[in-house]
């Protein structure tokens, strides 16, 4: 090869000055496979074995081995953002059919074919917000009780807009509807609500929320995700302009890691952030799979372009499509079920425990709930770290507890451990 | 080598039609309604439709898809810019050990685990990219530059500079100038000079005291090295601004020059490129980006360092077993995040994995055969190659329809290169077959090129014809957009 092109060595190919030639060392040793599998166990083996209770916006739903077997398969893991379709019908169908998984969950016309997470969806949609509106005002309203990591991230997109955030208050973890009336005028761009909230929460005036939005001229933009939309109430019905929010499915615990929903109406379709697979014909008449919408994305539209996304969160958003696939309408409608009774069962236990109160907001929840204490959270969250549960303590006395399919069966433990350290 | 991609078609009777693989709806699908929920009337919705198929029929419908999808598994990648190499598959099998997935809210001491191995790669990666500090938490290459603009902006901000400009070569990735705009910042595009580089003189006109920063890969997106770039990098720092390097050509550099020797003060790395962990048709990715040490304090929320035990005499971070132990922590100045937790941590755990394998030798090893392979492809076609000497990919002009080229290319098993960019070239095949590929395959690639070329304008313009769909007419998707099989009923 060498000869063919010319040249005595590879070196020979590099033309880069000498004065900045690398001649040093990473210190980088290379190891063999086996004996890395054995050095990232070991350091794996560092973390805690613990049994989770955690939720506030990243939830383990138990995947089924069918979703990885079929997503990991090499032509799906190893392949490229779909440039030339006809050779990516596979995927293209498979972002498609995600696509109007999220459309039927939230009845708007319109998803995209991921974003990274809930949070950088939400950033997304302010920005959406913030062209759409640019005329009328400035103010973002997001609700009190927000994840931190979803606030800060908004900020983030806002950065390089006139736009700022300010939060409302909450009722007993819900949206006060009198405050979010009075924080609301003709300059807010657009209201952020939750559905369930960040502390489990359902909640109990989306309608009335939508109202407000819309009578403002405000874009009304919901933060959900596949197993709330698929029993609470429908964005559509309520008014939502743009729906948010992390899959929660298809990917299980993995620190953090999302898939970041996007849904919107039509009217905002050339306004979309991200990649949009649509439906063509190819030459034969069939019916096929394409990129579409093109111009508003990056690599044409340049600054112009409705985000700077480029690489999402496909492969992730294969797993999930194929995760509720897997689980049809009865078992995904179940899934939010038990998500419901589950947070009910676990409020009462903690209940009937001396020293705890729960649920502290009398509301309906979902998968999670917050339980006062009289001991300082903190630290009854660490002895229960030491007994071998992780729990959140979200302020001085309150904590907050997540069930799932994943943990169901090891609340009883979790129960008499905090009789124990109460 | 014959080329057939497996293609699924099946008679759809009702529309007297015929469909390939038909959607999951069309197999099976069934509304639920939901009020016998625990929940009030007025807190639900009243139902949803959705598709129910048994386990088999799924893994065959996925399978189906899925050999009507090309990867890297299937033949040679070789879209410029996007790097395509082979992914090691044990480097999957890591990142699904089950002690890797934990929640990210965990305390830190359950977790010195994932801890030390975040510390370990975002070591690894500022010694590789020759930075003070790295952040793995960009969820992807863009978000990267998003998170390195927002960077700069904190630094001009907190020494009293408001500055409102971003410079950008024009034949810069798109993402560069969108995530500089997403910033807030106004974009000057910079022209090419004829050699295809940096243009200093036009450089020098368009610095000044508005100047926030230069974005630049290097090599570019020719596949030229900016050899002036510390003259570059002079400019731009003596009129006040930083020096941003984009990661996406990083792959021909390994071990061979380092950004932070050439003058950048930030720069972000596509682990999904350079470090060869899948690209899973579109993401996940991870976007980690290193610093300057005056940079530093800016990076986002948390970082991870070693902790210094309060029992060590010595100052050494130890705990009491005699591990190393290691803490979260926010920097002074932090811009905040960009990302709702940490970024892709099983991307992350995937390119940690694929770096130790590699190890010194192996990275130098990667840029040699990739800027070899390149060449070595470029000496074997038949194509107008205007701007050389390339490293890692070159710009071939296709001399007709780029686009017609590439989908005669897929009749003959390979995907082809991106197409009609960067527009300094005409009629561009921006071509980069990785270091990952064979000679074999090398040359399998060339026949494919020079066949493509030979064929007639008829035979291009009606390809591809042996792949899962023949030629899709892009135009009247964008036209008539149908986005869900919802729209396709209303049709």
């Amino acid at each position: 090869m060498l000869d063919a092109v010319g040249v005595e060595s590879e070196d020979h190919l590099f033309d880069i000055p000498e004065e900045i030639e690398f001649d040093g060392t990473f210190d980088i040793e290379p190891r063999a496979e086996r004996a890395i599998r054995e050095e990232i166990a070991a350091m794996l083996d560092r973390n805690h074995d613990l049994v989770e209770f955690l939720g506030r916006g990243h939830y383990d739903h138990y995947v089924p081995s069918a979703v990885d077997h079929l997503a990991d398969r090499s032509e799906f893991l190893t392949s490229y953002t779909q440039y030339q379709p006809e050779v990516a019908q596979g995927f293209l169908q498979a972002l498609f059919e995600y696509q109007s998984m999220l459309v039927e969950l939230t009845g708007l016309e319109v998803a995209n074919c991921s974003m990274y997470d809930a949070a950088t969806a939400l950033g997304e949609a302010a920005t959406l917000a913030v062209r759409v509106r640019a005329t009328s005002g400035d103010r973002v309203l997001v609700p009190e009780h927000l994840h931190d990591g979803r606030r800060a991230v908004l900020d983030s997109y806002l950065a390089g807009t006139d736009a700022g955030v300010e939060s409302y208050p909450m009722d007993d973890g819900i949206v006060d509807r009198d405050a979010l009336a009075n924080a609301i005028d003709e300059g807010c761009v657009m209201v952020y609500a939750e559905n369930p909230t960040v502390r489990g929460t359902i909640e109990e005036s989306l309608g009335e929320i939508g109202d407000l939005a819309d009578d403002h001229d405000a874009l009304f933009c919901l933060g959900s995700d596949p197993v709330a939309l698929s029993l609470l109430e429908e964005p559509a019905s309520v008014g939502a302009d743009v729906v948010v929010g992390d899959a929660a499915l298809g990917l299980g615990a993995a620190d953090g890691m999302g898939l970041g929903l996007f849904a919107t109406r039509e009217a905002f379709l050339r306004q979309v952030p991200g990649r949009l697979v649509g439906t063509g014909e190819d030459s034969e008449g069939r019916r096929a799979y394409t990129l579409t919408l093109q111009t508003r994305e990056q690599h044409i539209r340049r600054e112009r372009a409705t985000s700077n996304i480029c690489t999402n969160q496909a492969w992730v958003a294969l797993r999930a499509a194929m995760h509720v696939a897997w689980l049809g309408p009865d078992g995904l409608v179940d899934l939010a079920k038990e998500s419901v009774t589950r947070a009910s069962e676990i409020a009462d236990q903690f209940d009937a425990i001396d020293g705890v109160t729960a649920p502290v907001h009398d509301r309906h929840h979902f998968r999670e709930v917050v339980a006062r204490t009289d001991r300082e959270a903190s630290a009854m969250k660490d002895d229960l770290e030491a007994e071998g549960y992780a729990i959140h303590a979200i302020d001085d006395h309150l904590v907050q507890v997540c069930v799932t399919e994943t943990n169901a069966d090891r609340v009883d433990d979790l129960v008499a451990a905090v009789e124990a350290v109460a | 080598m014959k080329f057939d991609q497996a293609r699924w078609t099946r008679e759809t009777p009702e529309e007297g039609g015929e469909v390939y693989e038909p959607l999951l709806v069309e197999k099976s699908s069934r509304a639920v309604e939901t009020d016998d929920a625990p929940l009030p009337d007025d807190l639900t919705r009243d139902g949803v439709e959705l598709p129910d198929p048994a386990e088999p029929e799924l893994a065959r419908h996925y399978t189906r898809l899925s050999q009507m999808n090309y990867g890297v598994e299937n033949g040679p990648f070789p879209l410029g810019s996007c790097t395509m190499k082979y992914n090691p598959s044990f480097t999957e099998d890591v990142a699904a050990l089950p002690e890797a997935a934990t929640h990210p809210d965990r305390s830190t001491d359950s977790v010195q685990g994932n801890l030390e191995l975040r510390h370990r790669l975002a070591d690894s990666l500022a010694r590789i990219g020759g930075m003070d500090a790295v952040t793995l938490q960009p969820p992807a290459g863009a978000a990267g530059e998003f998170t390195g603009i927002l960077i700069a902006k904190a630094y001009h901000e907190q020494n009293g500079n408001d500055r409102s400009e971003i410079i950008i070569p024009e034949s810069a990735h798109g993402t560069n100038f969108a995530s500089a705009a997403l910033a807030g910042y106004e974009v000057v595009s910079l022209p090419s000079a004829d050699d295809g580089r940096v243009d200093v003189d036009a450089l020098r006109a368009a610095v000044s005291d508005d100047t926030a920063a230069l974005m630049l890969t290097n090599p570019n997106t020719l596949g030229l090295f900016e050899h002036d770039i510390e003259e570059i990098a002079d400019v731009v720092h003596d009129a006040g601004g930083l020096l941003y390097y984009d990661g996406a050509n990083l792959n021909a550099l390994l071990g061979r020059a380092r950004p932070g020797d050439m003058g950048f003060d930030v720069m972000h790395y596509n682990v999904h490129k350079t470090f060869a962990t899948p690209h899973g048709g579109g993401g996940p990715g991870a976007g980690p980006v290193g610093v300057v040490e005056e940079l530093a304090p800016y990076l986002p929320t948390p970082q991870v360092r070693e902790a210094v035990s309060d029992e060590a005499d010595d100052g050494e971070a130890a705990s009491d077993d005699g591990e190393v132990s290691y803490e979260r922590f926010a920097p002074e100045h932090s811009i905040g995040k960009v990302h709702g937790f940490a970024g892709n941590w099983l991307v992350l755990v995937k390119t940690y994995a694929y770096i130790a394998r590699l190890g010194d030798p192996g990275l130098r090893d990667t840029s040699a055969k990739a800027v070899l392979n390149a060449n070595y492809l470029a000496s074997q076609i038949d194509y107008d190659i205007p701007f050389e000497p390339f490293h890692h990919e070159f710009v071939a002009s296709a001399g007709r329809d780029a686009a017609d080229v590439a989908k005669r290319m897929l009749d003959y098993g390979v995907h082809p290169p991106t197409t009609k960019w960067p527009e300094i070239v005409d009629e561009a095949l921006m071509t980069e077959p990785t270091e990952a590929e064979s000679r074999a395959a090398l040359d399998h690639l060339a026949r494919a090129f020079d066949r493509a070329a030979a064929d007639s304008d008829e035979a291009l313009e009606t390809a591809p014809e042996r792949t899962a769909a023949r030629r899709i007419d892009q135009a009247d998707a964008a036209r008539n957009p149908r986005l869900s099989w919802h729209a396709l009923d209303d049709e």
